[in-house]
């Protein structure tokens, strides 16, 4: 149990010190509201607008996320392969090759089916 | 995909790193490092499949439309049947490979030869488009349009078909092949999510009622991911107490480590909930009838009858090679969850009006049986539930086909909306409410007879499959010591008999429905439904009158290595 | 050819299987596959036959082991083991050969008789499943095999006799035949059931071999058991009512029924289970006196009915009865028993096949009241049918001469009042007979015509038959009359089945009688039965519509009442019993099973409600059973 201790510790730092900031702020902080100030985010490019209950959002962008999990996938395994290339020797070269391959045969059907066309 | 489980495999299943998990693994691991040795003959049906499976992709990806049909039968077909003849081959194989990620032995063999055989007979009616006269497409044109829009009636229109249901049902079929082979529980967990993912699609891509359809696949996937979540918590609690995933080492480690059994025992109910949820034992049934009723009837086939085999011999795997030495802990509360299933299964399905909802509490029934054999916790129960798994797979896709063949009749043009003649009467979907069920002996005598064997086969009357399957389990769980589950699994059997019986009172001792002349109508199909109605009936009788070929094949293949 | 003992019964059953499953299709040549699955099997017998010939001593016991079915090891006190094996002796060839013999015959014969039929080939697809089922029961090396054929006996016989169903006699009489014949089959599953208690085993060779170490108690309670299904197969008193009524079958099915099986059964099941029976004198004194019984009460039936048919199946009935007491007199009647059955299968056959030919000539007219003179308009049948009338009533040289002579005789030797009474109703018996069958012969072929029109005022054409009727007939009239005189040459038939029912005992005749004396008396006994039937009915008239007659013939037309005993003695109290348990039922039982039924239903409807469709209470209730699990073990190891 000692050892999980500081974890402990730090946890509740971590929770008291937010609470104390959102407290405080709520407290001390002045409230003066504008448009501004009630986006969920105060920079960076406008919310696209939504519908009253929701509404539809377009699937382009889990797509896009979802493509990018594809590449980012194959880094976590190119990495740790790199790392150990010369034990695995010729073994990982031809698994890694037809990894990629696999990989490159989701990106072909992306591709094909017209995941990449923004419009 | 052998490196990729060798690779999770290989840091944390490293023996001479207990404990070793959080920080400083990274130096330990660096100076015992080996390349992993792979059998590949042993991993052949798997990779079969899934190389079929990426051909699919490809043929998606390369092929026009309207030529994929045939392309993509036939490599699916071809890669189940290959797959098939390796794991024949393999006959009497014990070893893991893959860094012991994988345990090709006797239970594996045995199960991964049911799910393939299950998988093609699943695959035939998947791929059923009709003969010309009928279209019998169980799949959506377009599963991208929204149900009921413009875009909808134009796919079907242009007679679209979504022929990714095949690669997505190999990868399934992937995912169910690693599962009662995975000797490491992130192995399981890998393979779980690869045959569950592909099913969830699936699940939505239904012809008729969509919504339900897509509701169904929303469902069964948010409680499939949350079931994994408490899988995969319970891995990582044994993780924590025998530091390795291996369930050798977890075995072990039962026996030999002075820590307390809070930890281990947590992560073994948390496991249970995981692979509960996937055979639907109560209380992790409540998607199943749901998702039976809304997803495509060809697809409720093939997860009723080869998910349950995987999941069931995922779970012998686990109680059997890790958890032996907490056999006192687990058994009684599988003792609870076995009878709770018999009894809500039973019970709930004598309510039922829906058909394809009451073979899904016949499902939870079902997983309740086969508990038994898993609670007997000797080679004569492993044996037991693999042949009631192969006997109880047979039938249900067999019911399941009957199913898809009586169709609702629509008067006045087809529902697609393209138009017709105004008295013209056109197929629609299933009917599956019991009431249109009236009578069907009159109408289709040779498929009401195909029905009545698999219920038959279900009630468990001898000269049938269920009969020889539940005497085996029962007798299983007697010499186990559990004749108390014998008992209520005898009266469960009776409350079942009552329903399915009843479904064959309806079928020819009811006058048909006839309201305003449309009453539902008996499909003709083509050869393929055809040939999977007719191996499953000769199944189904073979295994209750000639059952000992079977049954001998099944005590052999009662074995697993470590 | 040993291998091949499964294809005698399978051909039948794939005939039936292909003729069922294929429908309308097979309607042209459906009697055809038939006919060849019959003679495929007879050839097969034969060729066994043969085979047999050739081997020696213990070597012609052939035995096939095709599987076994849910073998448990070990549980229990007993492992139970149900096979699927044939064993084949010098018994069960007399039976085969004579089932697919005569069975062959029959079909062949039905091609003609069933022509106008719509539904020949539902006919042949039946004809061929009685043949398969009862090839299994004979060719069974178990009973709990014996058991699936003498059920499927059962059905098959059921099918065949409710063939016209749509005659509401015809379907009474089928339900009435397969009421009857269960209350014998549950005979025959109770002894079953005492013998895999006592013997642990249900195969023959274990059940005799180990029936010595069995108690005299039990041993008597499974010959009895037998005997009730003896009883309700092979129509024996008192399970003896459905088979005149069976007469509503077309005729073919009632030469099959009467002369190669079914009423066989019965025979077979006690002769093959002798060495129970030889042990027990009480279960065999009782085979003995429901033999004598049905002999005589058949034989009085026979006498009274004016139906053609009808009147035969009395005949059958009273042979059986003698079979079935020859059987009871243990080993010195075992053999003739068999005979017996054998050589009635060739005449009875040919009797009914003659019968059959003349309904056939006469519009289907069945009251031999309006037959008369046919001799000369139907030689080929009058022929036949008076050799098969010769060999029944036991005239010298012909079959029946030989085998029921022995029977006689062999009651006579049992000895003591009890071998006089018997012997002294066999010859009784044998009187009677030649009575009831001189009359019929005389009433339906001499005599002056007494035909009456039909409804629509055609006189009758009688005509002989077409070939396919005529030849069985030629055939079966060969057996009748060379078969005895073949059989007893040194007693050659007696020697062949010594292996399996054991050495014969020589019995000793009382009271100064040897067997020429006692044969001079018997055929002076049928003399007087023909002389009085002579003078009867061939030198008067006979009138068309029967006369009142005396109480005895009153009550022989009513088949002695046995259909009122049924009815007074079982269904009456039957029906109170019935009632007073429909009440207790209504009041009691249902009490209970309603509730427990609403009990079920509401917790089904309970339930049903916490299938809410939605996610958040599945994953709540999915989380609740999570928590409950990991409390529950967690518990339990606390």
């Amino acid at each position: 149990m000692n050892s999980y201790a500081p974890i402990l510790v730090l946890g509740g730092l971590a929770a008291g010190f937010a609470i104390f900031s959102v407290v405080s702020g709520m407290l001390t902080g002045p409230k003066r509201y504008n448009r501004a100030k009630l986006e969920a985010y105060e920079c960076g490019i406008e919310p696209t607008p939504q519908p009253v209950g929701g509404g539809r959002f377009p699937v382009k962008y889990y797509l896009t996320a979802m493509l990018f999990i594809i590449f980012d996938i194959e880094i976590v395994f190119l990495y740790p392969w790199a790392v150990r290339f010369d034990s695995l020797g010729w073994f990982g070269l031809v698994e890694m090759v037809f990894f990629i391959l696999t990989v490159f045969v989701a990106y072909g059907y992306v591709w094909r089916r017209g995941g990449l066309e923004w419009d | 995909m052998s490196v990729l489980t060798s690779l999770l495999a290989a840091s944390p299943g490293d023996p001479t790193n207990p404990g070793g998990g959080l920080g400083g693994a990274t130096s330990t691991v660096t100076n015992t490092f080996t390349a992993p040795h792979v059998e590949y003959r042993a991993l052949m049906p798997m990779l079969v499949v899934f190389g079929a499976a990426t051909v699919g992709i490809l043929i998606e990806a390369f092929l026009p439309r309207t030529r994929r049909y045939w392309p993509q039968v036939g490599v699916s077909l071809a890669g189940v049947v290959v797959a098939f003849c390796f794991v024949v081959a393999n006959h009497g194989m014990a070893e893991t490979t893959a860094a012991d990620a994988v345990s090709v032995d006797g239970v594996t063999l045995f199960l991964q030869g049911t799910i393939l055989l299950l998988a093609l007979l699943a695959l035939l009616l998947v791929a059923e488009r009709g003969t010309g006269l009928v279209d019998l497409d169980a799949f959506t044109a377009q599963g991208a349009t929204t149900p009921g829009s413009g875009g909808e009636r134009a796919a079907d229109a242009a007679g679209l078909r979504t022929t990714e249901v095949f690669p997505l049902m190999l990868f399934s079929v992937g995912g169910m092949l690693l599962f009662p082979a995975a000797n490491d529980l992130l192995t399981s967990f890998v393979a779980l999510e690869v045959l569950s993912l592909p099913l969830y699609l699936l699940c939505g891509l239904a012809r008729r009622r969509r919504l339900l359809s897509q509701e169904a696949a929303m469902k069964y996937f948010l409680l499939g991911a949350f079931s994994s979540a408490f899988f995969l918590y319970g891995v990582a609690l044994l993780y924590g107490y025998a530091g390795s995933v291996r369930l050798s080492d977890i075995a072990t480690a039962i026996t030999s480590s002075p820590h307390s059994d809070v930890l281990v025992l947590a992560g073994v109910a948390l496991l249970a909930v995981g692979l509960l949820f996937k055979v639907g034992a109560v209380p992790f049934h409540a998607w199943t009838p749901d998702v039976y009723q809304g997803a495509p009837t060809p697809i409720t086939a093939f997860m009723a009858a080869a998910t349950k085999v995987a999941a069931f011999g995922a779970l012998l795997r686990i109680t059997y090679v890790a958890l032996p030495g907490l056999r006192w802990d687990w058994r009684p509360v599988l003792w609870g969850v076995a009878i709770l299933t018999m009894l809500v299964g039973a019970i709930l399905a004598i309510t039922q009006r829906d058909i394809k909802r009451m073979l899904a509490y016949s499902a939870i029934l079902n997983a309740g049986y086969i508990l038994l054999g898993v609670i007997s916790t000797t080679s004569k129960g492993v044996s037991s539930t693999l042949f009631y798994l192969a006997a109880y797979g047979f039938a249900t896709i067999g019911a399941f086909a009957v199913v898809t063949l009586v169709r609702e009749s629509v008067r006045g043009g087809s529902d697609s909306g393209d138009g017709g003649e105004e008295d013209s009467v056109t197929v629609g979907g299933e009917a599956t409410d019991l009431s249109a069920w009236a009578g069907l002996g009159r109408r289709s005598p040779l498929l009401a007879a195909c029905f009545t064997v698999f219920m038959l086969a279900f009630a468990g009357i001898p000269l049938t499959s269920g009969f020889t399957g539940k005497f085996a389990l029962f007798t299983a769980a007697i010499d186990g010591g559990a004749w108390p589950l014998v008992i209520v699994g005898v009266i469960a059997s009776a409350a079942a008999a009552f329903f399915y019986v009843r479904v064959i009172v309806l079928m020819y001792f009811s006058e048909p429905l006839r309201e305003q002349g449309a009453g539902p109508i008996v499909v003709v199909p083509s050869p393929m439904t055809t040939v999977a109605l007719t191996v499953t009936v000769a199944l189904t009788i073979a295994l209750g009158v000639l059952p000992q070929m079977a049954l001998d094949l099944a005590d052999k293949a009662a074995y697993f290595v470590q | 050819m040993e291998s091949l003992i499964w294809l005698v019964p399978g051909l039948p059953l794939f005939g039936a299987a292909i003729l069922l499953l294929g429908g309308k299709r097979t309607n042209a040549w459906g009697h055809l596959l038939g006919c060849l699955a019959a003679l495929g099997s007879f050839a097969l017998a034969a060729g066994l036959f043969f085979t047999m010939l050739g081997k020696h001593g213990a070597a012609r016991s052939m035995h096939q082991h095709l599987y076994s079915w849910v073998p448990v090891p070990g549980t229990g006190q007993h492992p139970f083991q149900a096979d699927v094996a044939f064993q084949l002796d010098q018994l069960s060839v007399v039976f085969i050969l004579l089932i697919t013999g005569v069975g062959s015959l029959i079909h062949i014969y039905s091609i003609g008789y069933m022509s106008h039929d719509p539904e020949r080939r539902k006919f042949f697809s039946y004809l061929n499943l009685f043949l398969a089922a009862m090839l299994i029961l004979v060719l069974a090396d178990n009973y709990l095999l014996l058991y699936v054929g003498w059920e499927g006996v059962g059905l098959a016989s059921y099918l065949l006799i409710g063939f016209w169903q749509a005659k509401p006699s015809a379907a009474a009489a089928a339900k009435k035949a397969f009421v009857v014949n269960r209350v014998g089959d549950v005979g025959l599953s109770i002894a079953i059931m005492l013998m895999f208690v006592t013997f642990g085993s249900f195969n023959f060779g274990t059940v005799f071999g180990t029936a010595g170490g069995a108690s005299k108690g039990t041993l008597t309670a499974i010959g009895i058991m037998l005997l009730l299904a003896a009883c309700g197969k092979s129509a024996q008193f008192p399970l003896q009512s459905w088979l005149g009524d069976a007469m509503e079958g077309p005729t073919p099915v009632s030469a099959l029924i009467h002369a190669a099986t079914m009423v066989t059964a019965g025979v077979y099941l006690i002769v093959r289970s002798h060495a129970i029976f030889d042990l027990s004198p009480t279960a065999r004194l009782l085979v003995t006196i429901v033999g004598a019984i049905t002999l005589l009460f058949g034989a009085i039936v026979g006498c009274a009915k004016d139906d053609i048919k009808k009147s035969l199946a009395g005949s059958t009935m009273s042979q059986i009865g003698y079979m079935i007491l020859a059987a009871g007199l243990g080993p010195i009647g075992y053999a003739f028993a068999i005979m017996h059955l054998v050589t009635h299968g060739f005449f009875k056959a040919g009797l009914f096949l003659g019968a059959g030919s003349v309904m056939h000539g006469m519009d289907d007219e069945v009251n031999m009241r309006h037959y008369g003179g046919l001799r000369k308009y139907m030689p080929i049948t009058f022929g036949t049918f008076f050799l098969g009338y010769l060999a029944i009533i036991g005239c010298p040289p012909f079959s029946g001469f030989y085998s029921k002579d022995k029977i006689i005789e062999a009651a006579f030797s049992k000895g003591g009042t009890s071998g006089w009474i018997l012997g002294g109703a066999a010859l009784l018996g044998a009187l009677i007979t030649a009575f009831y069958m001189t009359r019929m012969v005389i009433m339906t072929f001499f005599g002056e015509k007494r035909w009456v029109p039909d409804a629509e005022g055609h006189e009758p054409h009688p005509h002989e038959s077409p070939l396919s009727m005529g030849l069985p007939m030629l055939l079966l009239a060969v057996g009748s009359v060379a078969a005895g005189f073949l059989f007893s040459m040194n007693s050659a038939f007696v020697n062949w089945l010594e292996p399996v029912t054991g050495p014969r005992a020589e019995g000793k005749l009382p009271g100064g009688l040897n067997s020429t004396t006692l044969s001079i008396i018997t055929l002076a006994a049928v003399a007087v039965g023909v002389a009085i039937a002579v003078v009867k009915y061939g030198t008067g008239k006979v009138p068309a519509v029967a006369p009142r007659g005396s109480f005895i013939t009153v009550a022989a037309r009513k088949d002695l009442y046995g259909d009122a005993f049924n009815e007074a003695a079982l269904m009456r109290p039957g029906q109170y019993l019935t009632r007073t348990l429909v009440y207790t039922d209504n009041r009691g039982v249902d009490g209970a099973i309603n509730g427990l039924a609403a009990l079920v239903g509401g917790t089904s409807g309970r339930l049903r409600r916490l299938q809410t469709g939605f996610v958040r209470s599945y994953a709540l209730s999915m989380f609740g059973g999570a928590a409950a699990l990991v409390a529950a073990i967690l518990f339990a190891k606390l």
